[in-house]
């Protein structure tokens, strides 16, 4: 894929908005890719989580925005654990939910949650709090 | 009378986890501790927040620890313990956060006008690490009854006990505490490499059938290394794979089913309480009583 980067990332708002809201430093990334290896929900992501970063330092936060990954992210913080750089992916995840989610963005219709009386409550707490707003 | 500490249960406790909760606060009295549920609690929110921006996520969780020093110092013991994942996690991250960013902790003071301000001596502990720490194993190894010998358990310790680094309760990588808790028991332990892997948490609630792969992925791989039961302490991990163990034989026929407890059942069952008002295995998918009817 041919890919021109027409604007300098760290001055895209968006960019800047994800670095705020997660605090962390997305340009520390350098790629090794240990955190997609370990993610237990890599096999159902299109996007891998050290190509999250990857879109972020070009700047392209479009494809994430559009992408699966990070409404696939468990917060289950074995990336965070790992990297060698201590960035924090799974807060990264979130900030980027977080840019959908503040415009009132309802990923999970909790009306139309099957099964409801069979469901932990910490399930539903825990799904509403990440996927509404 | 034993003496008395803090318990926190936590609102899955109160339902469907309820074999969680009689077999954690049963459990510790025949150790000689009164758990005493704490005063006014509230939920804990499940997930923590990681917007750095945003206060919400902690509030709630600063407020059950403000409960938590106004009743610690009416019985004089600044411990509380929770027995689910989340619970523990949330409960233990909001001290911390709050410790660490004091502004954070200025801001909610401000907004929370009827409660004190949170002084920040309480100590959040998960119950393994009381029973280890506190307790004391020695004295839970001479209260076992009914020595679990011959029952083959994977432990299964999920994301939220070891993860992030600041509020694990033993190694993240390679964590012990609850083998050597089964050991005690007399339960033999097989080594489970999957201990610390996700289940698939919250997606269990719009993406089931992504839960049902990993349901099928964590047992099958404990059958293979020769298990009878998988024992948890989080209720959610419970419900994942004991419930999606339905969706994980729809998609592969293979799949043989295992049940699922909470080690504290094991716990329960090891110092002679076996009586359904503890175990309530009434609340288990897949029933664990033919596999541990020899202890019951």
């Amino acid at each position: 894929m041919k890919y021109t980067i027409t604007k300098d990332p760290h001055e895209d708002e968006r960019v800047q908005k994800i670095i705020e809201i997660s605090g962390q430093n997305i340009f520390s990334c350098y790629q090794c890719g240990r955190c997609s290896s370990g993610c237990p929900m890599a096999e159902f992501m299109d996007v891998l989580p050290n190509q999250v970063f990857m879109f972020l330092q070009e700047g392209d936060v479009d494809t994430l925005l559009n992408a699966k990954t990070p409404w696939i992210c468990a917060a289950c913080f074995t990336c965070t654990v790992r990297c060698p750089v201590g960035l924090d992916l799974a807060a990264v995840m979130e900030a980027i939910r977080e840019l959908q989610l503040r415009k009132n963005y309802d990923y999970v219709d909790p009306y139309k949650v099957e099964e409801r009386e069979e469901l932990p409550p910490i399930a539903m707490v825990s799904n509403f709090r990440k996927f509404t707003p | 009378m034993g003496k008395k500490v803090m318990f926190y249960p936590g609102c899955t406790l109160k339902g469907v986890a309820k074999n969680l909760e009689d077999s954690t606060v049963e459990s510790a009295r025949v150790l000689g501790y009164d758990f005493v549920e704490l005063p006014g609690w509230t939920c804990c929110g499940a997930v923590y927040g990681l917007a750095q921006d945003s206060v919400k996520f902690t509030i709630a969780n600063v407020r059950n620890l403000i409960k938590a020093q106004n009743y610690g110092k009416e019985i004089g013991d600044n411990r509380v313990i929770a027995v689910c994942s989340m619970c523990y996690n949330n409960l233990r991250r909001a001290h911390i956060d709050v410790m660490k960013n004091r502004d954070k902790l200025k801001t909610l003071d401000l907004f929370m006008d009827e409660e004190a301000n949170y002084e920040g001596n309480i100590n959040v502990l998960h119950y393994l690490q009381f029973l280890k720490n506190d307790v004391g194993f020695d004295k839970i190894k001479s209260m076992v009854k009914k020595p679990l010998k011959g029952l083959k358990v994977a432990p299964y310790y999920g994301c939220l006990l070891l993860r992030p680094e600041e509020i694990a309760i033993d190694d993240r990588e390679d964590p012990h505490i609850l083998e050597d808790l089964l050991k005690l028991l007399g339960a033999e332990v097989v080594d489970y490499p999957l201990k610390n892997e996700c289940c698939g948490s919250y997606h269990t609630v719009d993406k089931k059938e992504i839960v049902g792969e990993r349901t099928y992925k964590l047992v099958s791989v404990a059958k293979e290394m020769g298990a009878d039961v998988i024992a948890t302490s989080c209720p959610l991990c419970f419900f994942n794979l004991d419930k999606r163990q339905e969706i994980a034989k729809q998609k592969h026929s293979e799949f043989e089913h295992m049940p699922i407890v909470y080690f504290t059942q094991l716990m329960a069952i090891a110092f002679g309480l076996t009586s359904q008002d503890v175990l309530h295995f009434d609340k288990h998918y897949i029933s664990p009583e033919e596999v541990l009817k020899k202890w019951l």
